[in-house]
C-alpha cells in the first residue's frame, strides 16, 4: 500500500510539474470593477484574459451590493481593475472580506483628478442658496454646483475627499486607463506582456481618433448651444476637456431626491439661458426630466451612458461606442 | 403674500405638485380616518410593504410604465388583502399576525424577483415617484382613484360606521359586514398605490395616516374629523411644497413632516383629549 501511494505521489508530483509551463498558458483571472472598466480589460488583454465585470453593463456602481459569486470571483483574481478616485467606496471592504491577494490596479493613477474646491464641510444648503442667482453665470458656476453636489455624496457613502471620479468620460485620460491595465497585466503575466504592449499601441490609436472626432464635432457647435442639462453629474471631465457645460437638476448621487427649489432653478435657468437640450440618462429617473422639458419647450435628447455600458445589443457595448453614442446625441440634439 | 403665490404661479410642475397633494389629500385621509377608528393604523404601513414588490414585478415587465406598476400594485395588495382575509375568518389565526404573515411573504417574493432580473438599476428611485414630476397620466389617476374612493365611501358609509362602532353588531344584522371589510381594504391599497406615484411609498401612508391622526384631537364625530383630517393634510401639502420650494427641501419628506408639526400642535392643544385639556382638568397629571 505505502508503495503504491509513494507511486501515486511521484506520478502525480511529475505530472504537475509537467503541467506547470501549461497552467501558465491559461487566461489570467482579471476582476473589474464596473462595464467601462470591463471593456478597457477586454481591449488590452483579448483572449488571453478571463474577465469577471462585477457591476455589468446598466448597472449603478454607486449602489453597487457585492453577491457571493462577486466575492469568490475577486478571491481568485490575479489582477484587479478598479477606477479609484473614490468611486469605489466598497471596493476595500471587498477586498479585504475575500482575503484576496491580487494585485490591484487602479486606472486612474495618473489621471489630473478635478480637483473639488467647495469644501466638504460646507452644507448642501449653503451652496444651493446662490444657484437660483448663478443660474445663467458661466460654466464654472455649473462645474461648483455639481462639485459641490458630489462632496455631499462623498459624506454619505463613498467616503472619498474631493475628486470628481468620472474621469474616463475624457478620452484623454482613458488613454492613460488603458496604460496602467497594460502595465498591471505585463506584472501579472510577463509572457502576454508583448501582446498587452501591440493591443495597447493598437487601441490607443483608435482613442486618438476618437478623441479628434469628438473636437471636430464640438468644434461645429456655436458657441452659444454648448449648455446640456442631464440628470446625472458625471460629465465634469467631458465638459471640462471638450468645452460642454452640463448642468444637472439633481446632484451627483443618483440617491439624492430633488427639492421644488432645485427643479424651480432648473427650469428657470433653462428659460433665461435658452438651453434646447436635456437629456435622460440609464441609471436616473427620467420623469422629473419629462417635467421640465415639457415645462420649457426644451427637447428631449436620446440617452446618454455615463457611468455604465450598454448590454451588447445595446447602442454603447463598449467604451468608444459609448463615446460615439454621447458625442451623436449631443451635437444631433445641440444643432436642432 | 407673493412668497405664497409666485412658486404656484411660475411654475407649471408646482401647480401639478400641488394639484396631486390636494387630492391624495382628499382621497387617502378618509381612509386614514376610518383606518384609526377601527385600531388599523399600522395595517397602511404593512399594506404599503404588500404593494411594493407588485409595483416593482409591474416595472420589471413593462418597464417605466404607470399602467403596468399601479395594476401590479393593486393586484399585490388585493391579494394579500384578500388572502389576510380569508385567513383570518377560516382559521384560528388572527388579521393582525395573517396580515404581517402575508406582506412579509409578499415583499420577500419582491426583492426576490428584483434581484433576479439582474441588472441592479436604482429600483428604488424608480419605484418611489416624486411630487414634482407628476405628468398627466399620474395626475389623472390620482383624481381618479380620490373621485373613486369618495364615491365608494359615500356608499359604504353607514355600514362602515357601524362596523367602526360595533362589527359584532353588523355581523349580526347584515350580510354586509365582510364585503365592507373588504372593500375599505380594496380602498386602502388604491389610495396607498395613488400616494406611491406621487410621495413614495412609506410617505403614501404619512399623508393617510397623520392628517386622521392630527382630526382626532379636534372633532369627536366621524364627520368632524374627515373634514379636520382633509383640511389639515391639504394644509400640510401646501406648506411641504412651498418649504421644499424656498428652502430647497425634498419634497416629499417636507409634505408629511409638515403633516407631522400639524399632529404635534394638534397633540399638544388640540381642543379634544390633548395634553392640554387633560392636563388642567386634572392638575396632577401635570408632570
Amino acid at each position: 500500500m505505502l508503495t503504491r501511494r509513494l507511486l501515486l505521489a511521484s506520478a502525480a508530483a511529475t505530472a504537475l510539474a509537467f503541467a506547470s509551463p501549461a497552467l501558465a498558458q491559461e487566461r489570467v483571472k482579471v476582476v473589474a470593477t464596473f462595464s467601462i472598466l470591463g471593456d478597457l480589460v477586454a481591449q488590452v488583454g483579448g483572449d488571453r484574459v478571463q474577465l469577471v465585470t462585477l457591476v455589468g453593463p446598466d448597472g449603478d456602481a454607486h449602489v453597487y451590493q457585492p453577491s457571493p459569486a462577486d466575492a469568490q470571483a475577486v478571491t481568485d483574481a490575479a489582477l484587479i481593475v478598479a477606477n479609484g478616485l473614490g468611486f469605489e467606496g466598497w471596493m476595500d471592504r471587498l477586498v479585504e472580506a475575500s482575503g484576496t491577494s491580487a494585485t490591484i490596479v487602479t486606472a486612474s493613477t495618473g489621471v489630473a483628478p478635478l480637483a473639488i474646491v467647495e469644501a466638504a464641510k460646507a452644507g448642501a444648503h449653503d451652496d444651493h442658496e446662490d444657484h437660483a442667482a448663478e443660474a445663467d453665470h458661466d460654466e464654472h458656476a455649473h462645474d461648483e454646483h455639481g462639485h459641490e453636489a458630489e462632496t455631499v455624496e462623498a459624506h454619505d457613502d463613498h467616503g472619498h475627499g474631493a475628486e470628481d471620479p468620472h474621469a474616463w468620460q475624457s478620452v484623454t485620460n482613458v488613454a492613460i486607463y488603458v496604460e496602467n491595465i497594460a502595465k498591471g497585466l505585463s506584472a501579472a503575466d510577463p509572457e502576454g506582456a508583448a501582446l498587452y504592449t501591440a493591443n495597447t499601441t493598437a487601441y490607443l490609436e483608435k482613442l486618438t481618433a476618437l478623441d479628434a472626432e469628438i473636437r471636430a464635432a464640438v468644434a461645429t457647435l456655436p458657441a452659444g448651444k454648448r449648455t446640456i442639462v442631464t440628470s446625472h453629474d458625471s460629465f465634469g471631465y467631458f465638459a471640462a476637456a471638450y468645452g460642454l457645460t452640463f448642468v444637472a437638476p439633481q446632484g451627483m448621487s443618483t440617491e439624492a431626491e430633488a427639492s421644488a427649489r432645485d427643479v424651480a432653478a432648473m427650469i428657470t435657468q433653462i428659460r433665461e439661458t435658452g438651453i434646447n437640450a436635456v437629456f435622460v440618462e440609464n441609471i436616473a429617473d427620467p420623469r422629473l426630466l419629462d417635467q421640465i422639458a415639457s415645462e420649457t419647450g426644451a427637447t428631449i435628447g436620446g440617452t446618454l451612458f455615463s457611468d455604465a455600458l450598454s448590454g451588447p445589443d445595446g447602442p454603447a457595448p463598449t467604451y468608444v461606442d459609448m463615446m460615439r453614442h454621447n458625442l451623436k446625441q449631443l451635437t444631433t440634439a445641440l444643432a436642432s | 403674500m407673493s412668497w405664497l403665490i409666485d412658486p404656484f404661479a411660475d411654475f407649471a410642475f408646482m401647480q401639478r405638485a400641488l394639484l396631486g397633494c390636494l387630492a391624495i389629500s382628499l382621497g387617502a385621509t378618509p381612509v386614514g380616518v376610518f383606518l384609526m377608528l377601527r385600531r388599523m393604523s399600522l395595517t397602511g404601513d404593512a399594506m404599503a410593504h404588500a404593494i411594493l414588490p407588485g409595483a416593482a414585478v409591474g416595472y420589471l415587465v413593462a418597464g417605466l410604465n404607470l399602467g403596468a406598476m399601479t395594476i401590479g400594485g393593486v393586484v399585490a395588495g388585493l391579494a394579500v388583502a384578500l388572502l389576510t382575509g380569508a385567513v383570518a375568518r377560516v382559521t384560528a389565526l388572527r388579521e393582525d399576525a395573517s396580515l404581517a404573515a402575508f406582506y412579509l411573504i409578499s415583499l420577500a417574493l419582491g426583492v426576490l424577483l428584483v434581484s433576479l432580473k439582474g441588472s441592479n438599476v436604482d429600483l428604488m428611485h424608480v419605484l418611489f415617484g416624486t411630487v414634482l414630476a407628476l405628468n398627466n397620466a399620474a395626475l389623472v389617476l390620482l383624481c381618479a382613484i380620490t373621485t373613486f374612493t369618495l364615491a365608494t365611501l359615500a356608499l359604504i358609509f353607514r355600514p362602515l360606521v357601524l362596523e367602526c362602532a360595533d362589527p359584532r353588531f353588523l355581523a349580526s344584522v347584515s350580510r354586509w359586514s365582510g364585503p365592507v371589510h373588504f372593500i375599505f381594504l380594496a380602498l386602502v391599497v388604491l389610495n396607498l398605490v395613488a400616494g406611491f406615484q406621487a410621495l413614495g411609498t412609506l410617505m403614501a401612508v404619512g399623508i393617510m395616516i397623520l392628517p386622521a391622526a392630527t382630526a382626532r384631537f379636534w372633532a369627536t364625530s366621524i364627520s368632524g374629523m374627515l373634514v379636520v383630517a382633509a383640511v389639515s393634510a391639504s394644509l400640510a401639502s401646501v406648506v411641504g411644497l412651498l418649504m421644499s420650494y424656498h428652502a430647497g427641501l425634498p419634497s416629499g419628506p417636507a409634505i408629511i413632516l409638515s403633516a407631522g408639526c400639524l399632529y404635534l400642535l394638534s397633540l399638544g392643544f388640540g381642543p379634544v383629549g390633548s395634553l392640554f385639556t387633560r392636563a388642567f382638568p386634572r392638575p396632577h397629571l401635570d408632570a
